[in-house]
């Protein structure tokens, strides 16, 4: 082996564990200072405890908050689905004038700045005269969810066999049938995959619900009202670190779920693979 | 066989731009025949077939099945039923949901429904596999269940797109007289599409054969086998020797040539004959040059030279060179009187039905 690779070779693993750390080591130190007696977060710790976490529940803002969150994701989560389907059957399935201009403005708002969007959207709704509430930020989601599930959807759209839907018409099925009995289940995994996606940017997201909330808070724009209280600080580690558990917990299973599917339908791709 | 006509395809033309997978095909199709579309990959056979399925639309021309015009009728309203050459088996369902699939429809009542999935999965020897995954199966399971899944319908028409290409030859040898017995057995229509012309042989009722688009011969295949309207359909189903010929009289039903080696020939005329001028192409297949091991000399016969011996086990493919003759003759001979012996060089003497020799167009 000549000198610069064996330098390489030695390298690359220890400069692969650095990523690794700085990619995690923040995350980490969330649940380490959620179970700090103290409230500052600084090492070393002072103690155990849970009463972070027992606040928690104890804070009707931040119960309000969860609830909001809760909503505006599964909302946002469905309605960027359902016209991700729409749109990446379209993409597949036809062949059809201007369709490279179409996908290019689907798939826009991935790159542009969230910021700009979310600004021209509440000039929009306003003088639209809508007033601002959690129908607003669902709205503004969607906008943000859409090319991420159109793309998740696209994938899981294009290993399908057109000859399934053809077999199927071939044995009576109405177009409609055909689209319950062999398109949806055979997308099932996709469609989990766009849902989850949808949600976790949801949820996620803070400026579309600062800037289109009005007086409804969602669980990140929550967050951000917090800190600006020392005191404060614990309790919203201990909420980061639950959020932290439960999208992990969320993701695994439903990775899980979409290997178990797509070994049975034969789908490949992904966003989770 | 009853007469009846089951399929009229009438002048039908499938344009894709200025390409025309499908020229001007008119062809008839009768109830319970077992039909063949035979050509090389692309010349518009799954054209044909799934424009009788519905899944496609005559640019020009008509179908009817039974009668019935099928102009604007889709897929799911026609009496056919397909096995697709990927069997298009839904990997989402059992064995037993892929046949019941169509059933459903039909609203037959579980116990009926139930009855006929086994039937049908016992008439493709897959009985008692019905909770079995769809992705479990190996090829030739799956190409059974295809064919259940489309004959527990009960189409008037079943269509095959190459069902047995995927399988292996020994399978695939199988599936074919399964194939040929179940049709017997149950009576239906079967358009079967191939490339392989041993398959269409010993499968078909009758073989349409189609070149580029265009239906080139339609008969039976022991006919298309020995009198090929054409070079090209000769050389498509199997070896055949051409021979060069100079016509000395003609009229409709038949030709009498001066070939090169086989002397005055009189023969049947074919259809599409059109010669340039006064040449003509006779052909004769080399299995019917048989070799002469007795002494007596017959009235049709050629005398040559072996120039080459391939041994195949039970046959012998023989090269033989005829004075007069641009080209050496191709013989397929038993290997019973000794022709895989037959040194090269040796001076041997072909004997043949004048029969054999057929006049064909270009
Ligand atoms: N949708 C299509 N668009 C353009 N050309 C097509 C289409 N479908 C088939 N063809 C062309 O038509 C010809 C016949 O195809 P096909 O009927 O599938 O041939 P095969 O005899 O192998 O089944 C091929 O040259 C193919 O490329
Ligand atoms: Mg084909």
């Amino acid at each position: 082996m000549s000198l610069p690779r064996r330098l390489l070779a030695n390298w690359l693993p220890a400069y692969a564990a650095l990523f690794v750390l700085f990619l995690y080591l923040p995350v980490m130190l969330l649940p380490i200072f959620s179970v700090n007696l103290s409230a500052t977060p600084k090492f070393p710790l002072t103690g155990l405890t849970l009463k972070w976490y027992e606040g928690l529940p104890k804070t009707p803002a931040l119960l309000d908050a969860a609830w909001n969150s809760l909503i505006v994701g599964v909302s946002a989560a469905v309605l960027a689905t359902v016209l991700g389907i729409c749109a990446a059957r379209a993409v597949t399935r036809y062949r059809f004038r201007g369709q490279r201009a179409m996908n290019g403005l689907i798939m826009a708002p991935l790159v542009m700045p969230e910021i700009i969007v979310a600004v021209s959207l509440l000039i929009v709704l306003l003088s639209a005269g809508l007033s601002l509430s959690l129908l607003t930020v669902t709205l503004g989601h969607v906008l943000i969810c859409v090319p991420y599930s159109i793309s998740v959807l696209i994938s899981g759209f294009e290993g399908f066999d057109r000859s399934l839907e053809e077999a199927s018409a071939d044995l009576g099925e109405t177009t409609a049938g055909t689209f319950r009995r062999v398109t949806l289940p055979m997308m099932t995994p996709a469609i989990i995959s766009s849902l989850l996606v949808s949600f976790t940017i949801s949820l996620d997201d803070f400026i579309m619900a600062f800037f289109l909330g009005g007086n409804d808070v969602t669980l990140p724009v929550y967050v951000w009202g917090q800190l600006r209280f020392a005191a404060k600080l614990p309790s919203v580690l201990a909420l980061g670190t639950l959020l932290l558990v439960a999208s992990m917990v969320l993701l695994t299973v439903a990775e899980i779920m979409r290997r178990r599917a797509a070994a049975r339908t034969q789908t490949t791709g992904g966003l989770l693979a | 066989m009853p007469e009846r006509t089951m399929i009229q395809i009438d002048d039908v033309t499938k344009s894709y731009g200025d390409f025309h997978a499908l020229d001007h095909a008119t062809l008839t199709i009768k109830e319970g025949e077992f039909f063949s579309l035979l050509g090389p990959s692309g010349c518009g056979k799954t054209t044909l077939l799934r424009m009788i399925a519905g899944l496609d639309q005559p640019t020009s021309g008509s179908i009817s099945i039974d009668g019935q015009p099928m102009d604007g009728i889709p897929a799911n309203a026609r009496p056919t039923n397909m096995v697709f050459q990927s069997y298009a088996i839904f990997p989402h369902l059992k064995v037993g949901e892929n046949v019941a699939y169509g059933l459903k429809r039909l609203k037959l009542g579980a116990v009926e429904e139930k009855r006929r999935v086994t039937e049908a999965l016992e008439m493709v020897s897959l009985a008692g596999l019905d909770n079995r995954g769809a992705t479990e199966l190996s090829g030739g399971q799956r190409q059974r269940v295809a064919l259940a899944r489309a004959l527990v319908m009960r189409p008037k028409v079943l269509l095959l797109d190459e069902p047995l290409s995927a399988l292996d030859k020994k399978l695939r040898e199988q599936m074919q007289v399964e194939l040929r017995r179940l049709q017997q057995a149950v009576g239906i229509t079967f358009i079967l599409v191939t490339h392989d012309q041993y398959e269409a042989l010993a499968m078909s009722d009758r073989i349409a054969v189609m070149f580029g688009g265009r239906i080139a011969q339609i008969a039976s295949p022991k006919e298309i086998y020995q009198r090929p309207v054409n070079r090209q359909v000769a050389d498509f189903l199997g070896g055949m020797n051409f021979v060069k010929a100079e016509i000395v009289e003609e009229n409709g039903q038949s030709i009498t040539v001066d070939t090169q080696g086989f002397g005055r020939v009189k023969t049947e005329r074919p259809p599409a004959f059109a010669p340039a001028g006064r040449s003509a192409t006779l052909g004769i297949r080399p299995e019917r040059l048989r070799v002469r091991w007795d002494d007596a000399t017959a009235k049709h016969e050629v005398k040559g030279t072996v120039i080459e011996r391939h041994y195949f086990g039970e046959i012998t493919h023989l090269l033989v060179e005829i004075p007069g003759m641009e080209k050496p003759l191709s013989v397929t001979e038993t290997n019973d009187f000794g022709a895989d012996d037959l040194p090269l060089g040796a001076t041997i003497r072909l004997g043949y039905d004048p029969d054999a020799l057929v006049a064909m167009a270009e």
